[in-house]
């Protein structure tokens, strides 16, 4: 059947309308970089939404943006770049890892997925950034939240609700998001040779540090060596890395600081510039530091004293660390459940995502974490309430859901 | 004038017989019967509204949280949650027929956790407190409303509350990491943690800022900060409010994010200066206070930028904070601006509304109007950076009509904040206070998708009823799909 494909809000809402009163299941896309993401569907209809693009407003004073929810990533980079802003939590482009090109996504697609790269341990998550929006519900009810200002407490905060809802409570048209100062320089300072709980310990000391750290990563000998930065790929060790950004003379001065506390743990190094940009990108696609396709892909958020006690928990598995460890990335092979339960069972707070699987791994597995039965009742009774008959990705974040 | 949900009279005819079950789930002092020591709670810090309720309720576990709750949505019973009532919006205020639950005896520092730069706390442990727990270490808790000294956390989650730092370190919302919450129907489900975002729907994100509409908050992990090697302020003098304006914005523009941004008026220059003598210049229309914190060659570069800034915009007075004294001194007025306004005038309503930082002079002037219309004066103090202005309302209460005459100008104040793209409240929370004026910035479905949300966690709207919405409705008749089979057109698009 031919896909739906609303060019504004209003034909927009006359879809899902309909779809409300047909009780007819839609998969909505718009960039389709993330399909690989969440449980196999096989809803009856596609609502291709990448139509619901552009109209741009960008105050660079006010530090807010607001697009049409389906304007590609790339462009909205490129005219922050022009203005030397920035999205703080610096939006991952996943193309790669799911096999695509890379800069194919859009803005809607991060924030309905909530990702956020390095610098989220400093500067908040997409969710953070997310001011307000426009969009339609599964009632087919057009509404609006937020709002278009960087503070604001009016009503419920429904941009977080939405913000990692995988479309699965509303279709959203239009999004406002806050923007921040890009910082003028990077550097990063590389510290060789550490074992994972030790390189934890001295991430946690650098973010305590009044060093004002952007970024703090750990990678494993194996992952380091498939870095297309010299300096980390031909490190033959473990390489810890701790990222400063802001004004020339202030970076200069906090690398020095840090440089003098790491030094002491073993051998370091600093990156600037463009090898720093490099190698955070590395760490924020994720795709090059671990093994190609074929292999069920791990996104696990915990304590950060608890990734290095998550990584072993899957012998020989291939893994690196973000987030001072909070953020594990480990790299299985795709069989079984994919050590689903072991990896599950290795935390207690936190939550493991499998970002990619085969099909049938994922319809096997509850690739979002199984949440606890009372919050999975609330779950299901904010579902009821915004999209009642199911028609918005059923199946893709949980059964049901 | 404010109608609240009229008392459940069934409720307040067994009121006898609910005291005495309380008593069974709360024993000891934990219930609080005698009128007198009711009355002790009828207001929170928006006084002008008074309600005694039905009895006093202070839990100090989990399990007394959740069975009061049970038993009140099996009784039908009302409950309004509050941690120090030091809200200024109402949101604490009881109802005649409802039991307060007060959550002032959950007030201990669980777990300090410096390696995961975290806190596990009470709900009744003060904003303060927190950074009190955490100072000896060098780290603090970064949202910082001037109520600090007395507000909760648990009540800074309900209101999501902001503080003068909020440009550069979030709210509530973006440094709580988990919260334990008690439902209506008495579940406790924990949300969040020592890890950072949610496995599945964000729902933390929705409890925050909820005004004690969704759950009651039983335990708070909030995120802890290094405190930043330094922080120098510059006090900026203007001949207009308009120059003061340009300035923050080429600051911004700039790409520099300083710690706070404030801006005052000349009726609150004034009123400040008389009261605390800071030093402020008193022949500039607009003062500004930007303070920058960090590492200290940061501050040091920047702090000459911004005055550069100053000077290019226009500054007839600048002077650069040499010592913490001084810096503490520039801040000396600002903070007591609240206290010193009220030297001047008897009575002072504070608003709250966020504005387009570039709508600034022109929404001043609209509001020096809107004061001329309604006969009362006006000063205003302005988080600058992120365009939170806080009109000061100057009446006089026991003047005729004096009261009425303030809220009506409160209310044009904020609906002139929406008109210029703005929202109704920055930090203070809508409860009773913005409660009607909600639709200026909602439209009903916009309302009815908020309301749906609460339908979740409390179906017979139970919890805080009468609050941030205008009307209640029943869940079951919002739920109700409006359209059926057969009556939608397939819509008209293009096909591919």
């Amino acid at each position: 059947m031919s896909d739906l494909k609303p060019s504004d809000a209003k034909q927009l809402r006359d879809v899902l309308a309909w779809a409300a009163a047909e009780s007819v299941p839609l998969e909505i896309v718009a960039g389709g970089t993330k399909s690989g993401l969440g449980r196999p569907q096989r809803p009856a209809r596609k609502l291709d939404v990448s139509g619901l693009s552009g109209g741009i407003e960008y105050e660079p004073e006010e530090l807010v943006l607001t697009c049409g929810a389906a304007t590609p990533m790339r462009d909205i980079l490129l005219l922050l770049e022009q203005r030397a802003q920035m999205l703080a939590f610096e939006p991952p482009d996943f193309g790669a890892l799911y096999g695509l090109a890379p800069g194919g996504g859009t803005i809607g697609g991060s924030l309905a997925a909530n990702l956020a790269g390095p610098r989220r341990i400093k500067m908040g998550s997409a969710r953070d950034h997310f001011l307000g929006f426009s969009g339609v519900s599964g009632r087919g009810e057009e509404f609006k939240a937020g709002g278009r200002v960087v503070k604001n407490v009016t009503g419920y905060d429904l941009p977080k609700l939405v913000a990692g809802s995988m479309g699965t409570l509303a279709v959203v048209d239009r999004v406002t998001v806050k923007v921040m100062p890009a910082a003028s320089k990077t550097r990063t300072v590389l510290v060789f040779g550490l074992a994972p709980a030790k390189a934890v310990t001295a991430m946690a000391d650098a973010l305590n540090s009044p060093w004002e750290v952007s970024g703090a990563a750990y990678l494993p000998a194996i992952a380091a060596k498939r870095s297309g930065v010299d300096h980390v790929a031909g490190a033959g060790t473990s390489v810890t890395a701790i990222r400063v950004e802001g004004t020339a003379v202030s970076v200069a001065a906090r690398c020095e600081a840090l440089r003098g506390s790491l030094g002491a743990l073993g051998p370091v190094e600093e990156l600037h510039s463009m090898r720093s940009v490099l190698l955070w990108r590395e760490v924020r696609d994720v795709a090059t530091l671990l093994p190609a396709a074929d292999t069920a892909l791990w996104r696990v958020s915990v304590a950060p004293t608890q990734g290095p006690t998550v990584a072993a928990v899957v012998p020989d598995a291939d893994w690196f660390l973000d987030w001072g460890g909070g953020l594990v990335w480990l790299s299985v092979p795709d069989m079984g459940d994919a050590s689903a339960t072991a990896i599950r069972a290795s935390f207690g707070e936190g939550h493991a995502t499998l970002m990619r699987a085969s099909a049938g791994t994922r319809t096997r597995l509850s690739v979002f974490e199984p949440p606890a039965v009372a919050v999975a009742a609330l779950n299901r009774g904010v579902k009821a309430q915004f999209d009642p008959r199911g028609i918005l990705n059923p199946g893709r974040m949980y059964e049901g859901i | 004038m404010l109608t609240m949900p009229a008392p459940d009279q069934a409720v307040l005819s067994r009121r006898e017989r609910i005291v005495a079950d309380l008593r069974a789930i709360v024993p000891g002092e934990g219930v609080i019967d005698a009128l007198e020591e009711r009355r002790a709670f009828e207001s929170d810090g928006l006084a002008i509204y008074r309600a005694v309720p039905m009895v006093v309720v202070l839990p100090s576990t989990v399990e007394q949280v959740a069975a009061v709750l049970r038993y009140c949505r099996e009784g039908n019973i009302r409950v309004v949650p509050r941690g120090a009532g030091t809200g200024l919006s109402g949101g604490a205020l009881p109802l005649e027929d409802g039991v307060l639950l007060g959550m002032a005896k959950f007030n201990k520092v669980l777990e300090v956790d410096y390696t995961n730069r975290c806190a596990r706390v009470q709900p009744g442990v003060t904003n303060l407190g927190i950074t009190q727990a955490v100072q000896h270490a060098g780290f603090y808790y970064a949202p910082d409303p001037s109520s600090q000294i007395a507000c909760t956390i648990g009540g800074n989650v309900a209101e999501n509350s902001g503080g003068v730092h909020c440009l550069k370190y979030g709210l509530t919302t973006n440094n709580v990491l988990g919260v334990e919450l008690v439902t209506m129907a008495g579940e406790v489900v924990r949300l969040g943690g020592k890890h950072l975002d949610a496995g599945g729907y964000d729902l933390l994100g929705v409890v925050v800022g909820s005004e004690g509409l969704l759950g009651v908050v039983t335990e708070v992990t909030v995120r802890l900060l290094r405190r930043p090697e330094t922080a120098r302020a510059v006090l900026v003098g203007f001949p207009t409010l308009e120059d003061g304006g340009n300035c923050v914005a080429q600051i911004i523009a700039e790409g520099i994010i300083p710690g706070g941004i404030e801006m005052m008026d000349k009726p609150a220059i004034h009123a400040a200066e008389a009261f605390v003598n800071a030093g402020y210049p008193l022949d500039v229309e607009s003062l500004l206070i930007v303070e920058l914190d960090g590492p200290r060659a940061e501050v040091d570069d920047l702090i000459a930028a911004v005055d550069r800034i100053a000077r290019e915009n226009k500054a007839v007075y600048s002077r650069i904070s040499e010592s913490e004294d001084e810096r503490l001194r520039f801040w000396a007025g600002r903070k007591s601006a609240f206290p010193a306004v009220g030297r001047i005038s008897p009575d002072y309503m504070c608003m709250d509304g966020t504005i387009p930082r570039k709508k600034l002079a022109e929404v001043l002037r609209g509001i020096s109007e809107i004061a001329a219309r309604h006969g009362v004066g006006v000063a205003n103090v302005f988080h600058a950076g992120d365009g939170n202005l806080h009109p000061l309302i100057l009446f006089d209460a026991n003047k005729d009509g004096d009261l009425l005459a303030a809220e009506k100008c409160g209310a044009d104040i904020l609906r002139l904040c929406v008109e210029v793209g703005g929202v109704l409240t920055g930090e203070h929370g809508v409860g009773i206070e913005k409660r009607d004026l909600m639709p200026a910035m909602f439209d009903e479905d916009d309302l009815a998708t908020q309301m749906r949300l609460k339908c979740a966690f409390d179906p017979d709207a139970l919890l805080n009823p009468g609050k941030v919405f205008p009307q209640l409705h029943r869940c079951a008749e919002m739920g109700r799909m409006r359209v059926h089979k057969g009556q939608v057109p397939f819509p008209d698009l293009p096909r591919f």
